[in-house]
């Protein structure tokens, strides 16, 4: 590369001065702020990163091509990321972004224009898909697009997405949207912090881990496992330090309640993990939050600054002898990430491959040493739990799922909205009572986003618990739900599933690495009626061979969609099969 | 024998076995006769588990476990041809061929045979292709027939060598061997040991004398060929 020749490393010193004591830890973070110099990431940076973090070169270049927001090559001003997933397919995601390439000088996806100005490029779900279409130009999001908005996208301009919550009662996301998301003061009138307070003055460590177990209270991110076993089990483990890790890597298809949280209450995220801290016996936790949420990220980090202020992190927090910091990291584009244990590798400057479990996080987490990774979601439930004790936060839901959940409603609905609702509302109650009934008439709901499943008209009065979604072969998942009315034709839909998964699989095992790019292929042909004799055969035995042999979780649900629509229109299939709509 | 307490019984297969803790399934299944076959799996590495043909069915578990990795644990039932297994090994080797040239790659020959896989099924669809890699004197390197097994990856870092030459570009099925911004290996940290080269399991990397031959050339060209100091233009390949 000419440009090569050319690059000042003079600029780069203050940041390796910065993270020289790190170690590869500080990889990511180098790799970002690099960028931000350069605007890409030149051959002599990488190697002056490499000298100072002590990473190996072939290493670096291994992270580098792993993650999508890095780049090896000049791009365009601006970055416009076009989000062409289910929620903003519906909406038009697509002819924006043909219209945003036509108006860049007439280039393709990942292509900039000739004037150097933009780079255009197709992206994955970005959060938005309550307002869809959404795009982000650099650190900005957009929403509601229009192909006739393209211009002003290009240029940086255009509207800036809103703060959409409904149902009923509102007590986790209470303060989103109400208060100044930075306002501390203004917060803590609201109740912030009055967990942490309770839980540091009044209870032992096993008091709060005894008080979150009884409340019943389980995972948000998908795997809805008992947070306060999992906090049990981390304060058991031998070695430390310990750590608390808050997944924020948010980038299931459909799913936007972590970011509605962060961006609007970041206290009560924090709060949720420095109590964590105290009950499992860490002063040490690390957000990460995935690279396409600039804003959710730049919110936090202006939290975590004011709470140290207050003495509400740091040294001795509010007057005990109880110390906690909390380090925010961004992601760089991999969905991948969202896995706990590539999550870990992506903190230690690795590329995201999921590591092999057992060992589990609880004993062996970030740097091999006994971590807690929970949701955002679930930590920022943990705070008014305490306050309000076990029994209050159980007047809400089932036995086995209790409390209150954050479903992320988007499609041919009314009104596409977050909506804060009971376990055990149907899905049927939760759309007609808080997001405007259905538009049109409903041919399905996808369940959980592209890891999730199918659900029928018939199953809409279904109550969204764990235990009444389990035998319809269904989860409740990151919470996201996505309605499609009978003029779409589902076969497009699947495709894009299959292209999701085929961009995200890391490539570590076989069946995954292998399975999703036969699995896309099909899912093209299929879409367009070009399906050939023995494809159901094939979509099924790559769907049994990931869903049972893959490493991770990313695998082993990417052909979760795929089987449940087998099952339910093995018509759409068949060789020259007919679209569903 | 070890200590009766330290002792783990099992079931493979319908057979009971015996076996100190810290044992893998695809060791006590070895030294009971039991055969599993393997493709990443090498006794000097750390097994990647990658390949998962390994895997095998234990009661109880949701998904199938990778014997390579997998521990013996105290009653565990386990079945290691069951047809859960074997679709998903069948399978497994059938993506493959449809996405790698084998024909240098004996074992999986061999296994492409014995799991009567059928190598048209998933024809048709992108494979991974890339040009024949000859940038240094003592071999070559023909990544259209490299099966991700991770081994060379491994024993050029802490396995063996800690030369830290080769890692991976791409991520999902564009994954593939790499070193720094695809510099020839004399412009890399490789020392030429030639580990990688003699545990790949196919035909992706090559001494040049051995590949020299192939191609039919007189004991001179080849001469020629493995001449040191012979240095390439830098360049990253990609452009
Ligand atoms: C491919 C994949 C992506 C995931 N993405 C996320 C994510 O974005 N956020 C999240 O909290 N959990 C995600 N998970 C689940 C995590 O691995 C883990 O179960 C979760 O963070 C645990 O927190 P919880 O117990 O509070 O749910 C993902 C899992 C997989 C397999
Ligand atoms: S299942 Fe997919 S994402 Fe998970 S380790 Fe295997 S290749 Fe990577
Ligand atoms: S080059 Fe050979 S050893 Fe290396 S990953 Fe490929 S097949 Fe395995
Ligand atoms: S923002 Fe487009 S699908 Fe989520
Ligand atoms: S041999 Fe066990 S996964 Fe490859």
């Amino acid at each position: 590369m000419d440009a090569n020749s050319e690059v000042d490393l003079s600029q780069l010193d203050p940041v390796l001065d910065r993270y020289r004591d790190g170690g590869r830890t500080s990889l990511l973070p180098a790799l970002h702020e690099a960028q931000r110099i350069y605007g890409y990431l030149p051959d002599p940076v990488l190697t002056a990163i490499g000298q100072a973090l002590r990473v190996p070169l072939a290493d670096i270049h291994g992270v580098v091509e792993f993650y999508t927001m890095f780049y090896d090559r000049l791009t365009g001003e601006r970055i416009v990321r076009i989000c062409t997933d289910p929620a903003c397919a519906l909406a038009g995601g697509e002819q924006v972004l043909e219209a945003a390439c036509r108006h860049a000088g007439n280039i393709r996806p990942g292509e900039t224009s000739p004037d150097g100005a933009v780079t255009v490029e197709r992206a994955t779900c970005i959060g938005l898909c309550d307002q869809a279409p959404a795009a982000l130009v650099n650190e900005q999001a957009f929403a509601g697009l229009t192909p006739d908005d393209v211009e002003a996208l290009l240029a940086g301009q255009g509207n800036a997405p809103e703060v959409r919550i409904t149902g009923e009662p509102r007590v986790l996301s209470r303060r989103v949207g109400k208060i100044s998301p930075t306002d501390l003061e203004a917060h803590r009138t609201g109740g912030a912090f009055e967990g942490l307070k309770h839980a540091l003055t009044g209870m032992t460590p096993e008091e709060v881990i005894e008080e979150v177990k009884r409340s019943g209270l389980v995972g948000r991110g998908g795997a809805a496992f008992p947070t306060g076993l999992k906090w049990q089990f981390t304060r058991g483990a031998e070695g430390q330090p310990k750590y608390v890790v808050c997944n924020a890597d948010e980038s299931e298809p459909g799913t936007f309640k972590d970011r509605v949280l962060m961006e609007g209450d970041p206290f009560r995220v924090l709060e949720g993990m420095t109590i964590c801290g105290y009950a499992i016996g860490s002063s040490k936790g690390y957000l990460f939050i995935r690279g396409e949420y600039p804003h959710a990220a730049a919110v936090l980090e202006e939290a975590v600054a004011a709470a140290r202020q207050a003495n509400l992190l740091g040294e001795n927090i509010l007057g005990t002898d109880f110390s906690f910091e909390i380090e925010i990291r961004r992601g760089a584009g991999a969905y991948i990430c969202g896995e706990e244990t590539a999550l870990f590798e992506a903190i230690e400057g690795k590329r995201g491959y999921p590591r092999l479990k057992p060992p589990f996080p609880t004993t062996h987490g970030l740097f091999n040493r006994p971590t807690v990774i929970n949701n955002v979601e679930t930590l920022a439930s943990v705070p008014d739990i305490l306050t309000n004790g076990a029994e209050w936060f159980q007047q809400w839901g089932t036995e086995h799922s209790t409390g209150l959940k954050l479903f992320c409603v988007s499609g041919h609905v009314g009104q596409p909205s977050l909506v804060e609702a009971p376990f055990g509302i149907t899905l049927r109650e939760l759309i007609e009572r808080y997001c405007g009934g259905f538009d049109g008439t409903p041919q399905a709901v996808l369940m959980g986003g592209a890891a999730g499943a199918f659900l029928t008209p018939d199953q809409f009065d279904t109550p969204l618990t764990f235990e009444d979604l389990r035998p319809l072969g269904a989860s409740i998942g990151s919470g996201a739900i996505m309605v499609f009315n009978e003029s779409v034709d589902l076969r497009e839909v699947l495709r894009t599933l299959g292209h999701f998964f085929a961009h995200e699989s890391c490539g570590k095992c076989y069946p995954c690495q292998l399975g999703t790019q036969r699995q896309m292929e099909i899912l093209d042909r299929v879409a367009e009626g070009q399906a050939q004799a023995g494809d159901i055969e094939r979509l099924t035995l790559i769907g049994q061979t990931m869903t049972d042999a893959s490493i991770c979780g990313l695998g082993q649900t990417a052909g979760m969609a795929v089987m449940s629509a087998l099952r339910l229109w093995p018509d759409l299939f068949a060789p020259n099969g007919k679209g569903s709509a | 024998m070890p200590d009766e307490t330290q002792t783990i019984t099992l079931t493979i297969d319908g057979q009971e076995i015996h076996v100190p803790p810290g044992t893998t399934i695809l060791e006590a299944a070895e030294q009971n006769g039991i055969t599993i076959p393997h493709v990443c799996y090498h006794e000097a590495l750390t097994p990647p588990a990658v390949c998962r043909v390994c895997v095998v069915e234990v009661e109880g578990a949701r998904v199938l476990q990778a014997a390579c990795v997998a521990e013996c644990a105290p009653d565990m039932v386990v079945h290691t041809h069951s047809e859960r297994v074997e679709t998903s090994r069948r399978t497994i080797l059938e993506m493959l061929s449809s996405a790698v040239t084998l024909d240098e790659a004996p074992e999986l020959q061999q296994l492409l045979e014995e799991y009567q896989a059928d190598t048209s099924r998933f024809s048709g669809g992108k494979r991974r292709e890339f040009e024949l890699l000859d940038d240094n004197p003592f071999y070559v390197r023909d990544y259209s027939q490299c099966i991700m097994c991770w081994r060379c990856v491994e024993i050029c870092a802490d396995d063996g060598q800690y030369a830290f030459a080769l890692n991976f570009g791409g991520r999902g099925f564009q994954s593939h061997i790499a070193t720094f911004r695809d510099y020839p290996l004399p412009d890399t940290t490789c020392v030429f040991c030639g580990q990688c080269v003699n545990v790949c399991p196919t035909g992706a990397l090559k001494p040049k004398i051995e590949w020299g031959l192939e191609q039919g050339l007189g004991p001179e060209e080849i001469r020629q060929l493995t001449r040191r100091g012979k240095k390439r233009k830098k360049g990253n390949g990609r452009e």
